[in-house]
């Protein structure tokens, strides 16, 4: 059914999940390392507060305790945690002169219609309002792949994997009404200890390598070593 | 379902008691108990599954499938702890690794064999995914345990790369809850395998072949399949050799395992489209081009762990491919090779340990004339390559011929490309294997304490698997593929 | 849409023409007002702009040797271009014989026909700084136009037409309702105003500098009658984007029908529009600084991906099967 149709909160979850495809967009332009965890966090806000509006809306009360874990997670301890470690890595003032930003936002935009072009026989059926946002979730997921491929810093390309669980979180809401509750905190937990494993990691990087540009990770390759 | 329990559990207990430890040779001898402890729940647990038929309850479920890979995780874990205990002391001796390092070394080690069983007994698809990613994290600090620039671009890369596989592999069962909740009664048991598996035919064909997609390059991953491997190489060659072992007996396996699982609920959902055997040809193809590549890639390498871990890569996708030729030869093949593969593979490492030992480095150039320095580690790792080359009376040769057979029925023209990678492979392996073993002893090379125990017991086991398969054993399998394909081989 | 042939209607599209002639140095007026304010001054007062625009008209125009018949024609040709782009936008009424012609694509035609001229009138002379304006104005507009382009079929595939009229009247027709494309194409929209008409962040109007001007450099030339019809047409180009984007994005109180009060309220609500949308404008131009005009790529870029993202969710969450 056309947006029109909808109830006004229900328009309000749809424009939020739009809300939350530009902010991968801006995610991605961003080439300083601060404002790129400033702009994670706000498209972890975003992400969750689709579930608390869509709870609302449609009535779904178990998805107000999931938007908010993922608020209490993705919007302010990761990004809480990601600032403490820029800081103990004194790359607080670090700009990345990003390559080539217009091809990447054009490879970006082309995921996006690849993601609807994938999702579109699935939500033929389009029974709630919420399942055409499987598409964008799907595009936000992309999305942050492409982030981590075109980034050479290593908490940028952290980023985009973090940006990644955002839009698989997104999916797991929109296109199910949200997944089993041990599942979901099985989930987060996983995030989470990824992310403090992530923190070791610079740190064993910035040793090896005195500095956190994972392109200089070339040791091992096939050609002739 | 206390065999059940105590099976997951004692490994987890085990994690959380080493992560207290602090003395090394105190660890090493837990690590062992705990690791021992756990395979006599196994054994305990596969006693019941041959009487009783499977075990389910608290969202478990262990069925003729999973009781062997239990029992084989189990039976591995204890061998590598064996040997694990004194290498690690010989490595903290030399200084490679710190003595906190060792704790977390131990700790990781229960938690990962605690995940990967974990995964093995879930009956719900969340959680197998949370197990499969918890067994990711768990490793990706031991394989920079070294702190070398190349473990630490290793770990950087297994961490990423599995990360991302994962991510995708999440969002195929997201996918899988989505098209269940269209068609199942209590929409919450979404997730449970075993009902989904009862209601498969009902499931959307759109929905369940994009899942299966993303499921297949998500899981792929993990599983070392072409073109998402590159993380296998670096992350097996880095790690300490007991980690080696286990990451390519054992998790390879268990990553195979979820994309089998998941094949069965694709397939009676595809069943009645046009295209009923996507699944099934997916995995064909993947399998074909991961034999196809590692045995190629297998020449190349310098390095004596990145040449096994691409046999690993070869092995596994000889076994996606016969998983995905389905049948009921096919599969029983596929689950006696994962048997065989995954013991005769952990030996090799073993043993590749102590070959590095010896000589003190892993480039093959300088590995020399093993069976003067130290025969048994010559002959081990002689007779082990024989085996994973497939050679008769080893139980490789019996699964891959079951195999080669299955494929002459099925696919004819496949059998060809099968042949030409396994000469390939066979070509790859000796050509490197003859100058370190044969020869003459170089300088500096010297005998080191070995304990060869676990290498000959898994060896003889392959070589009893290849002469005669025990009754209980074939009837289990004969289970497993009746489950698996709904038809059985004996 | 039926429009009356009639002489009141008739008489209306003059007028309502006229009245963008008329009010465009008062909105001009009024922004200069509320920056002053933001700056802590008095500021000139807001009819100072019709002041400026009498002086000039009387006084003598003096023109270069080296200026072509082009110059001399060029002002005028951008004044009725402009005017006539403008009298095509609905400021009160809708339902009027203009309205047949008030196609989005030739409103984006006759401003380019504009643009054109001016762009040619700057390097006309053969100064070092009309030339640069003028290319810097190509540099901005060549960006521009697919991002506004964008923007405008976003509103028309929704509405299933290009005439202005028509999607006013459809905008009016749903009601209020949240929808994701509309936003996302208020936003384009309204930073390629900001560029096309010349304000900060893209041009400062009262800048002096000349190594910083894009649109006063091109008129840097002018002076007199010819100076007057060039600033004037300016601000009708901005009285023209206000009005266009309060109507479309928020067109309630525009009159569908010729009855006195509808008009009258229709009056009443398209001067509160343009006063809050000027005083934005004023708010934004004080919060910004210009930027570097390597940077206006980067920020038409934006208002690009804005008027995309606003299409691409109409396809994704709009229209449903």
């Amino acid at each position: 059914m056309s947006i029109l149709e909808l109830p006004l909160l229900q328009q309000l979850v749809l424009v939020l999940a739009a809300v939350v495809l530009f902010s991968s967009f801006v995610l991605l332009a961003q080439s300083r390392l601060v404002s790129t965890i400033h702009a994670f966090a706000w498209q972890g806000a975003l992400v969750a507060a689709v579930p608390a509006v869509a709870a609302a809306a449609g009535d779904l009360p178990h998805l107000y305790f999931s938007a908010l874990v993922t608020l209490l997670i993705k919007a302010l301890l990761i990004p809480w945690m990601l600032h403490r470690l820029v800081r103990h890595l004194e790359l607080e003032r670090h700009i990345e002169s990003l390559r080539l930003p217009a091809l990447v936002n054009m490879v970006a935009v082309v995921l996006v219609i690849f993601s609807y072009w994938l999702v579109l026989p699935m939500v033929q059926q389009g029974l709630t309002f919420t399942r055409n946002i499987v598409a964008i979730s799907l595009a936000v997921v992309l999305i942050g792949l492409l982030m981590m491929v075109s980034r050479r810093q290593a908490v940028a390309q952290v980023l985009g994997f973090m940006s990644m669980e955002n839009g698989l979180f997104l999916a797991a809401v929109s296109a199910t009404r949200g997944m089993p509750l041990v599942v979901e905190l099985g989930v987060a937990f996983d995030v989470l200890v990824a992310m403090v494993l992530f923190g070791v990691f610079f740190f064993q990087i910035r040793e090896s390598i005195d500095s956190l540009d994972v392109d200089r990770l070339n040791r091992l390759t096939e050609s002739d070593r | 379902m206390t065999a059940l329990l105590l099976t997951v559990l004692i490994p987890l207990a085990g994690a959380l008691a080493l992560a207290l430890v602090r003395s090394l040779p105190r660890a090493g001898w837990l690590n062992l108990v705990v690791s021992t402890l756990s395979f006599g729940a196994a054994l305990w647990l596969a006693r019941t599954i041959v009487a009783v038929g499977e075990v389910a309850g608290y969202s478990f479920r262990v069925d003729a499938f999973s009781v062997y890979l239990v029992v084989l995780t189990a039976f591995v874990g204890m061998t590598t702890a064996i040997f694990s205990r004194p290498y690690m002391r010989h490595v903290c001796a030399e200084g490679r690794a710190s003595e906190r390092g060792m704790r977390v070394y131990h700790a990781m080690y229960q938690a990962f064999l605690f995940t990967m069983l974990l995964a093995l007994t879930t009956d719900n698809l969340g959680v197998l995914w949370v197990a499969v990613e918890g067994a990711t994290l768990a490793t990706v600090l031991l394989v920079s345990l070294y702190r070398t620039p190349e473990a630490v671009e290793a770990a950087w890369k297994y961490f990423i790369l599995c990360g991302v596989g994962l991510a995708l592999a999440l969002f195929g069962t997201v996918l899988t809850y989505f098209a269940a909740q269209q068609v199942m009664a209590d929409p919450s048991a979404g997730l449970t395998w075993s009902s989904l598996y009862g209601q498969a035919a009902e499931l959307d064909s759109a929905v369940m072949s994009i899942a299966f997609v993303f499921l297949l390059v998500g899981y792929g991953t993990k599983v070392g399949l072409v073109p998402m491997h590159q993380w296998l190489p670096d992350a097996h060659s880095e790690g300490p050799t007991p980690m080696s072992a286990v990451l390519s007996g054992l998790l390879l396996n268990v990553a195979l395992y979820a994309v089998v699982r998941l094949k069965m609920l694709v397939d009676p959902s595809l069943a009645a489209t046009a295209t009923p055997h996507l699944a099934g040809q997916l995995l064909m193809g993947f399998g074909i081009l991961s034999f196809l590549v590692a045995g190629l890639f297998l020449h190349r390498q310098r390095d004596i762990k990145r040449m096994f871990s691409y046999s690993s890569i070869e092995h596994m996708g000889l076994m996606t491919f016969a998983f995905g030729l389905g049948g009921p030869l096919a599969t029983f093949a596929a689950l006696l090779h994962m048997l065989v593969h995954s013991l005769t593979k952990s030996a090799i490492f073993v043993t590749v340990g102590h070959a590095a030992h010896i000589a003190g480095t892993q480039a093959i150039d300088r590995i020399r004339g093993l069976i003067r320095t130290q025969p048994e580690v010559g002959w081990s790792l002689l007779i082990g390559v024989a085996a994973i080359a497939g050679f008769p009376p080893f139980g490789l040769f019996t699964s891959e011929f079951l195999v080669l057979t299955a494929t002459m029925k099925g696919q004819p023209w496949l059998t060809l490309a099968l042949l030409i990678g396994l000469v390939v492979a066979f070509a790859g392996l000796f050509r490197h294997l003859h100058p370190m073993v044969y020869g003459n002893a170089p300088e500096g090379h010297h005998r080191v304490p070995a304990n060869m125990l676990p290498v000959a017991a898994h060896l003889l086991l392959v070589l009893w698997l290849g002469l005669s398969i025990p009754g209980f054993l074939a009837r289990s399998l004969d289970r497993a593929t009746e489950l698996i394909t709904g038809a059985h081989l004996l | 849409m039926d429009h009356g042939l009639s002489v009141s209607s008739w008489a209306l599209a003059v007028l309502q023409a006229l009245l963008y002639a008329a009010l465009s140095p008062l909105l001009v007026g009024w922004i200069r007002k509320v920056k002053a304010r933001l700056q802590n001054r008095r500021g000139a007062p807001m009819l100072q702009p019709y002041r400026d625009l009498y002086k000039l008209l009387g006084k003598e125009a003096r023109v270069a040797h080296t200026a072509s018949p082009l110059f001399l024609a060029a002002p005028y040709v951008v004044f009725v271009a402009t005017w006539l782009a403008a009298a095509t936008v609905p400021v009160v009424l809708l339902d009027q014989p203009a309205s047949s012609i008030a196609d989005i694509i030739v409103l984006v035609g006759l401003l380019a026909l504009a643009r054109f001229f001016l762009a040619l009138a700057g390097m006309d002379v053969g100064t070092a700084f009309g030339g640069m304006g003028s290319s810097r104005e190509m540099l901005i507009s060549a960006l521009a136009e697919p991002a506004m382009l964008m923007a405008v079929f976003t509103l028309a595939v929704s509405a299933h037409t290009t005439n202005v009229a028509s999607v006013i009247d459809y905008q009016l027709s749903v009601g209020l309702a949240l929808r994701p494309s509309l936003l996302f194409a208020f936003g384009g929209l309204a930073l390629v105003a900001i560029a096309e008409t010349g304000r900060i962040p893209v041009d400062n109007p009262a800048t002096h500098l000349e190594l910083t001007m894009i649109h006063e450099a091109m008129i840097l030339e002018y002076s007199g009658r010819y100076l007057a019809l060039m600033e004037w047409a300016a601000q009708i180009k901005l009285a023209l984007y206000g009005v266009l984007i309060a109507n479309i994005f928020f067109p309630w109180g525009v009159a569908q029908s010729f009855a006195p009060p509808a008009l009258g309220l229709a009056a009443v609500a398209i001067l509160l529009k343009l006063a809050l949308l000027g005083a934005a404008l004023a708010v934004a131009e004080t919060v910004l600084a210009k930027m570097r005009l390597f940077r206006a790529p980067a920020f038409l870029q934006l208002a690009l991906l804005l008027a995309l993202i606003g299409l691409l969710s109409h396809v994704i969450l709009e229209s449903g099967t």
